[in-house]
């Protein structure tokens, strides 16, 4: 479950963060429920940032096997820069 | 004269050579044998023209080309099956038979089968079946997955071969994307096209591969997108739990998958924009709101100390008699008021005093100190004592003098008036 939270969307993340700010930005909570949703902000915050600078850059080509399953082979045709032009159709 | 000219007319004919009179009927089965015999499996091709459905379900119409045309029937039980509307001014090719209709005397085409032709034909496919999903809600919007903001894995499918590829690895890479990209390879044209791809979105569900599927393909004919337009490859898209980005041929190019699909991007490069928006401007926007979030807390904070340095300052909070406030606080305007108008009565009257107390430096008790008298007070209010009544014996006297004052004891009094005393 725990796993479940760090998986939440970014863009829920985004939305909740924005949601929090205009709470606070409107003024009408009470001391404990403001420092709460200013926490949860905090939260939300640096989720978001952490999600938006990880790096996770891959390319891979799926393939389904005889047995009928998918399996990921890196990506070697060229890099996205050149591509291969003998390969255009 | 014109009844001589029928005359000799009738009497032409009947002196042919064979002399064998047939019946209508008979003739007009000779006919229908002989065309029937010559005409059973014919492919015309022609244009539709004076195009009628009738409500049996029997279609009536004309072929015709430049010179000619022919009159045409399609029963029910056979055109119930057309997938698409015929109708005036289309080209088509059509199968059937030649007959007779005997009570008009007419020969007619008994069509079995009809198909437009040409890329008219692919149009009409197109049409028909766009009408066929639109009309079973496959283009709802109210169906549509909704595309993943941010995904994490983002499934290419396309042509290992394809320009569509090449595109959008290039505006992945630009973007700085941090997203894993899967690609999985089909072929985007050709009759094996629509069944592979149909099949690769259901596997690729089956396995639940990736947050967001891109459908690509680059620019073509109509007839080299066509495995888009295909009814398998829709309902492929309709049944995959994936959100699908559509992204085929330029621009310009509709495809019924364009319709089915969760968000048609115009091209494959503006699909890997779709896809990925700019992590520098989602950054700036978190930082954005960060800030807010901190400068909203910030002012809450400083308020709540206002408003709470406010009440510790007021009376309500320190006085428990506050129900008293109303009356404490019209207490308090008449003590001013009769402060105001002390002040101001004892300025006049210090005015007055002035004078007075000029008179009096002369006629007072410090005057008449330095004349030899003396006053004396008795403790303990310290009154004047003007009246030998007003002390008896025992009592504390302080008298003073013009130049100090001594305290005595009164041993002995006398009035002049005794009954007085003695009451």
């Amino acid at each position: 479950m725990s796993e479940e939270k760090k998986e939440i969307e970014f863009e829920t993340a985004l939305k909740k963060l924005e949601t929090i700010v205009e709470n606070l930005e409107n003024g009408e909570l009470s001391l404990e429920g403001a420092l709460k949703q200013y926490e949860e902000g905090v939260r939300m915050a640096s989720l978001c940032s952490k999600r938006l600078t990880e790096a996770e850059r891959r390319v891979e080509v799926l393939m389904k096997t005889s047995g009928g399953k998918l399996k990921a082979a890196p990506f070697e045709s060229g890099t996205e820069e050149s591509g291969k032009t003998k390969k255009k159709k | 004269m014109a009844k001589l000219k029928y005359f000799l007319e009738t009497e032409s004919i009947s002196e042919l050579p064979s002399k064998k009179i047939l019946s209508v009927t008979d003739l007009t089965h000779n006919i229908r044998t002989l065309l029937e015999e010559n005409f059973s499996t014919v492919w015309v091709e022609g244009e539709i023209s004076n195009f009628k459905f009738y409500s049996s379900g029997h279609m009536y119409f004309s072929l015709k080309d430049e010179n000619s045309q022919i009159g045409c029937v399609m029963f029910r039980r056979e055109n119930i099956s057309l997938d698409f509307e015929p109708k005036d001014g289309l080209q088509v090719i059509a199968f059937g038979r030649v007959s007779v209709y005997a009570i008009r005397g007419q020969y007619q085409f008994y069509v079995e089968r009809l198909e437009p032709k040409g890329v008219g034909a692919l149009q009409l496919r197109f049409q028909a079946l766009k009408e066929k999903l639109k009309n079973e809600g496959l283009f709802d919007e109210s169906r549509k997955r909704a595309i993943p903001f941010l995904p994490r894995k983002i499934v290419l499918l396309t042509s290992l071969d394809g320009a569509a590829l090449r595109d959008i690895l290039n505006i992945l890479g630009r973007r700085h994307a941090n997203a894993h990209l899967l690609i999985y390879s089909v072929p985007v044209q050709g009759a094996q096209a629509a069944p592979t791809i149909a099949e690769a979105i259901e596997d690729l569900n089956l396995h639940n591969v990736a947050d967001v599927m891109i459908l690509a393909r680059g620019g073509g004919s109509l007839e080299d997108l066509w495995a888009f337009n295909e009814e398998v490859v829709a309902r492929a898209i309709f049944q995959s739990h994936i959100p699908i980005i559509s992204a085929i041929g330029h621009e310009t190019d509709f495809t019924i998958a364009d319709f089915v699909a969760d968000l048609r991007a115009p091209t494959p490069s503006a699909a890997a924009e779709l896809v990925l928006p700019l992590l520098e401007d989602l950054l700036a926007r978190v930082l954005e709101l960060e800030g807010r979030a901190f400068q909203a807390i910030s002012g809450f904070l400083e308020n709540l100390r206002e408003e709470w340095r406010r009440l510790a300052e007021s009376r309500v909070l320190r006085d428990p008699l506050s129900a008293f406030e109303a009356r404490f606080q019209r207490l308090d305007e008449l003590v001013k008021n009769l402060e105001i108008i002390f002040q101001h009565e004892l300025g006049s009257k210090r005015e007055k005093n002035g004078i007075l107390m000029g008179k009096l430096e002369a006629l007072g008790p410090l005057a008449t100190l330095k004349r030899g008298f003396s006053v004396s007070l008795k403790y303990p209010d310290m009154t004047v004592i003007s009246s030998a009544r007003s002390v008896k014996p025992g009592d504390k006297v302080k008298t003073k003098l013009q130049d100090g004052f001594f305290v005595s004891q009164v041993t002995e009094r006398e009035s002049g008036d005794q009954s007085e005393e003695s009451a």
